[in-house]
């Protein structure tokens, strides 16, 4: 156990001491409370901290752990990004547009989660919207990186990122459009994962671009991931991209040893602009793969470098749609000292939103104007079928392919916020997987300049078992948690 | 493709018309850079012979999903009044849309 006591408990390690009445739940969610208002004025991972309702849930976990009725994360302290709706606790996007909104009902994570008996400690910080790659496009504050304060953490999912890195709480659900679970994982030194799409209900996920988000788990190792997947996957009614499959324990699919598994590394992941030390760092996780005995070689999936614009085209047309529904009159933010409706509305959404999410309504709204659908939206939804294709082709050969998560290291606050493009860059490595619909999982492969370096892991749609069994045995064999401990607060 | 990869401070404005955001003119001229910047790295798309390959709308198969007619309780009216910002009654208060 690290030094923040029993709010550095992963949640496996926690349901043993639930389940053998070592500790309850009032005391290990009194814990994390403490963790929270001990760091957080340092970090700023939450939005909203909701103490009561913690303290309310962990006291009814515990009757229900000793009445024997207890499930894999009932009593556990979590964190959800602040776009997965809660009903009667604010819900924001991190944006003025829904800083007062509070939902009439749960997202079918939430609903799920609460299921289990897990313990709702407070909604997560993120860029507006999800859109961004540092936090720093939050409305109300950015999220500081807990491995070195005047870092980022990446982003979106920045707050649930740095949250379960400082200990705050003992997992997290982020939401990831096109790396906003791993790239924040990767520079905080935790695990996220990115299900296949469909996977996981979208259904109270506030939308960014539909067809690109997906829900999945930031937790403090492997186990917890799988533990935290198999308590949210499955068919959902509300969401009609909702897969009907048999969801499986998970938990089943960890082992130590990787023989027989075909592993691929794209050579067009290992770009120019890849840090060397990042490069370093994921060449020996790679070799540590072989160890294991996964057979490894390079491979190529050469429309990679088209990925990016095909995301920046295609994820704000889905955007410039579905924010057309803050238009001040059913709830959020409005301007009511208007001439006349129209002006009503252009205010109300030019205050009400911050400069990216308008870059990218904009952006979106061009795309689909027109004279440009052919040329953009049609080119790149055509584009996005080659890269599908591509990587149909190479799991034909490979049951995984392993890559770096994000090309650089946590970068300092500030860095990147005057420049869109150099800010675009960071989902490089990561879009690809939103674009193909598969699954990447991005799991802690040590440091590089005292930064966390995180190693990533794709594979074909419904392949999450096997991801996960590559990223637990490299986490059995190198164990960065134990190596590197918690971050210092 | 655009003729051309910068936008003129009119294209930005019609853009802005149609997405029904406001801007002062600072912001016309600086989201006029920022999505020209953008827009010329979209044009390595237009090089890439996509032949005959159908366009990719979703990545798994979208199927209509059926359930009875039944009916069924909906949100109460309160829960959902609750969050508008100008609300008289029962009723959601706007202003004239036709003038």
């Amino acid at each position: 156990m690290s030094d923040s006591g029993l709010a550095g408990l992963t949640a496996h390690e926690a349901r043993r001491l639930l389940d053998g009445g070592d500790i309850t739940s009032v005391e290990l969610t009194s814990a994390v409370l403490g963790r929270i208002s001990q760091v957080e004025d340092s970090v700023r991972a939450f939005v909203t901290v909701t103490e009561d309702t913690a303290m309310e849930q962990a006291e009814r976990a515990d009757a229900r752990i000793s009445a024997g009725d207890a499930m894999p994360l009932t009593g556990v302290p979590m964190l959800l990004k602040d776009n997965m709706v809660t009903k009667g606790i604010r819900t924001t996007c991190s944006s003025r547009m829904l800083e007062h909104f509070v939902p009439p009902y749960d997202a079918t994570v939430t609903e799920r989660l609460y299921a289990q008996g897990a313990v709702l400690v407070g909604k997560g910080n993120l860029d507006e919207f999800a859109m961004g790659s540092s936090n720093e496009n939050s409305a109300f504050h950015p999220t500081h990186n807990p491995w070195s304060l005047d870092r980022v953490p990446g982003g979106s999912s920045g707050g649930p990122a740095a949250a379960v890195a400082a200990d705050e709480c003992l997992f997290a659900l982020g939401s990831d459009t096109g790396g906003s679970i791993r790239q924040p994982a990767s520079l905080c030194g935790v695990v996220g994962m990115k299900p296949t799409y469909g996977l996981v209900s979208r259904f109270g996920l506030v939308a960014f671009a539909s067809s690109l988000d997906q829900i999945g788990p930031l937790t403090k190792d492997v186990r917890d991931c799988a533990i935290t997947l198999s308590a949210i996957a499955g068919n959902d009614p509300n969401d009609s991209t909702s897969l009907s499959l048999d969801v499986p324990d998970y938990t089943q699919a960890l082992g130590e040893d990787l023989r027989g598994l075909r592993i691929g590394i794209p050579v067009e992941y290992f770009v120019d602009g890849l840090d060397a030390g990042v490069e370093n760092a994921v060449r020996e996780a790679i070799d540590v793969l072989r160890s294991l005995g996964a057979d490894v070689e390079e491979t190529s999936l050469p429309s990679t470098p088209y990925a990016l614009a095909v995301y920046y085209i295609i994820a704000p047309s889905e955007a410039s749609a579905n924010l057309a529904r803050y238009d001040g009159v059913k709830y959020g933010f409005s301007v009511q000292d208007a001439d006349g409706v129209w002006d009503a509305l252009e205010k109300t959404r030019q205050y009400g939103f911050g400069p990216e999410v308008k870059r990218r309504i904009m952006l979106g709204t061009y795309a689909l104007s027109a004279g440009y659908y052919d040329a953009y939206y049609l080119q790149a939804q055509r584009v996005r079928t080659l890269i599908r294709r591509e990587f149909e082709q190479a799991f034909s050969q490979y049951d995984a392919v392993v890559m770096p998560t994000s090309p650089t290291v946590a970068f300092n606050l500030g860095e990147k916020t005057a420049d869109p493009l150099q800010m675009y860059l960071n989902d490089i490595l990561t879009i690809p997987a939103n674009i193909a619909g598969i699954p990447g999982i991005s799991v802690p492969a040590g440091m590089s300049d005292g930064l966390p370096v995180g190693m990533q892991i794709m594979g074909p749609a419904l392949s999450e078992e096997t991801l996960l069994r590559v990223a637990y045995a490299y986490e059995q064999a190198t164990n960065f948690r134990t190596t590197y401990g918690t971050p210092p607060l | 493709m655009a003729e051309g990869t910068r936008l003129t401070t009119d294209e930005v404005r019609h853009i802005a018309l149609l997405a029904r955001v406001g801007m002062t003119d600072d912001e016309v001229e600086l989201m006029r850079d920022h999505l020209s910047d953008i827009l010329e790295q979209f044009e390595a798309l237009s090089g890439v012979d996509t032949g005959d390959l159908e366009p990719t709308g979703h990545s798994v198969d979208l199927l209509s999903v059926m359930r009875e007619d039944a009916a069924r309780p909906s949100f109460a009216r309160e829960d959902t009044l609750a969050n508008a910002p100008n609300r008289e009654g029962d009723l959601v208060r706007v202003k004239a849309v036709l003038e």
